[in-house]
């Protein structure tokens, strides 16, 4: 094992959830390496969450380790190695846009010139230019969520941990701004570990597609995505991409038989 | 998106303004001319019970220096218990947030607490401190006070979205951090709710302090003592004087609410 080319590294992780209770997630291992975009896709309960707060040391394991640039992820965490993305996009209300942008960089200590100056670069980045002095409750939901997006990278963190980022969005929004990240990703040259339930999302994102089943949480297969890069929407439309589509479902039909695709259906309705 | 609506002239908005206000304009015209005609006129309301509303303004004319300086003397009181109680308030949320097994252990006596009567107290305070002083009313003011302030601050300060607080640890924030960027700022909203009830509780305790002793020349001792010599009309206008400064108050701490809120959606949304 080559610590040293890995961004994330996990072994034999496990999560129990309270005392002789759930088991979330059972004998990860994973290895993630630099300028990768991976997917953890599964149904509900799978522990993909989960699995993607461990690595951000957010919740411990209760076995096995997770490494994060060849350090600890507690190391990793106080280090500020990693920008976070959540479901919701988490603004701070009494925040303007750009102050929510640079709250990780005061927490870096850096100086008001050289946070206006990041700021504006990263609002160039996710295209919010003239939306600076607005407050996050006068965004739209697809804005709000480039705004949490932009205060991710603000700080440059080698990886970003990105748990359903789209998940709320409508499907329009959604492919949009799956453009846009992918646009980032390419110019950042970050490593990504992006939580989904949507199939083609993870497909049309990611260098790698892995598979988790559910209880307990396990890597039930890896599917790696050779679709060429930069990936457009024409990419959508090509054959290649349809066959790993249908791998991937297939992959999470083997897993946990109807049951998973019913649940997608359902969550995918909701989102 | 933003949302663009079209900027009304300001002739426009007066008559909103207008529109919106006159059915209160008219209510008030209409309690004042009942105050005076009805009341007395129609219903035969006796002068002890209640005089005319003219007989009070010329009360509260002829009376200006008493009343003045009794109100002067009633609202430090009041005010000094105000800042007191809320500043201790706040403070003891403060400590109890930061380390909750022992917030969690004196909750409950805190609620309680603040369902005892507090009032009941008045008599006592003077016993500890002179019956002459004014302290006896700025501790009663200032125990009134206290406790909503401090139940408030307190849910303000813990019901901060876990979220939030994920982030702020993403970005290896201390708990000062946390603190100083996410839960005060949100908590103030709650505080300033609470700073209302105090503002009218403060003025309350002052006042019923005042008559049972302490300063004889304070608003609550007016009252009483007009009372005792049949000055209706001078009992009446040192409670409008009471009144007039309790809204004034409430009112006060609303401007502050809406300067320190101005980016709260309920703020913004209002103008």
């Amino acid at each position: 094992m080559s610590v040293s080319t890995s961004v994330v590294s996990i072994n034999g992780l496990s999560k129990v959830f309270g005392k002789g209770g759930v088991t979330a997630l059972q004998g990860i291992d994973l290895e993630v390496e630099r300028g990768e975009f991976v997917s953890l896709i599964g149904p509900s309960g799978c522990g993909k969450s989960t699995l993607l707060r461990i690595v951000g040391d957010i919740i411990a394991p209760t076995e096995g380790e997770v490494a994060v640039n060849g350090k600890p992820a507690r190391k990793a965490r106080l280090d500020r190695d990693y920008g976070i993305v959540f479901q919701a996009p988490v603004l701070y209300d009494w925040r303007t846009v750009a102050k929510n942008i640079a709250l990780p960089l005061e927490m870096l200590g850096w100086n008001r010139a050289k946070r206006a100056a990041r700021v504006r670069d990263m609002v160039e980045l996710v295209e919010l230019g003239g939306f600076e002095k607005h407050h996050p409750w006068q965004l739209s939901g697809g804005m709000q969520q480039r705004v949490s997006i932009a205060r991710a990278l603000s700080f440059s963190p080698a990886l970003l941990l990105m748990d359903e980022p789209f998940g709320a969005l409508d499907e329009m929004t959604r492919e949009r701004l799956n453009l846009e990240l992918l646009r980032i990703w390419a110019e950042t040259g970050s490593t990504v570990i992006f939580v989904t339930h949507s199939i083609s999302e993870a497909v049309f994102l990611s260098t790698r597609v892995v598979v988790m089943s559910p209880r307990p949480g396990r890597v039930a297969s890896i599917v790696p995505v050779d679709l060429p890069q930069p990936r457009t929407a024409a990419t959508r439309e090509q054959p290649r991409f349809f066959e790993l589509v249908t791998r991937v479902r297939e992959s999470l039909h083997a897993v946990g038989a109807d049951e998973v695709e019913e649940t997608l259906a359902t969550e995918d309705e909701l989102a | 998106m933003s949302t663009v609506e079209p900027t009304p002239t300001a002739t426009q908005r007066l008559g909103e303004q207008i529109r919106y206000w006159l059915p209160a304009v008219v209510v008030f015209g209409l309690g004042l001319a009942a105050w005076e005609w009805l009341l007395p006129d129609v219903l035969g309301v006796e002068e002890f019970l209640l005089p005319r509303f003219s007989d009070v303004v010329q009360a509260l004319v002829e009376e200006r220096d008493e009343l003045l300086r009794g109100a002067w003397i009633t609202f430090k009181e009041a005010f000094g218990g105000f800042v007191l109680g809320s500043g201790v308030a706040i403070a003891a949320a403060l400590v109890l947030a930061r380390w909750r097994p022992f917030g969690n252990a004196l909750m409950p006596y805190m609620i309680a607490a603040n369902a005892i009567p507090i009032i009941a107290f008045a008599p006592i305070t003077n016993a500890w401190f002179g019956l002459l002083s004014p302290w006896s009313k700025v501790t009663i003011a200032a125990v009134l006070c206290f406790f909503p302030v401090l139940v408030n601050t307190l849910r303000g300060l813990t019901s901060v979205d876990p979220e939030s607080v994920e982030l702020m640890r993403s970005y290896a924030a201390s708990e000062r951090d946390v603190f100083r960027r996410v839960r005060i700022p949100s908590s103030l909203p709650y505080v300033f709710s609470a700073l209302k009830v105090a503002s009218v509780l403060a003025m309350i305790g002052a006042v019923v302090g005042d008559y049972f002793g302490g300063s004889l020349e304070a608003l609550g001792i007016v009252v009483l003592s007009a009372v005792n010599l049949s000055r209706y009309s001078t009992s009446w206008a040192a409670i409008l004087v009471a009144s007039i400064m309790g809204i004034a108050f409430y009112g006060a701490v609303a401007l502050v609410e809406r300067y320190a809120l101005r980016w709260h959606p309920s703020v913004q949304r209002r103008t």
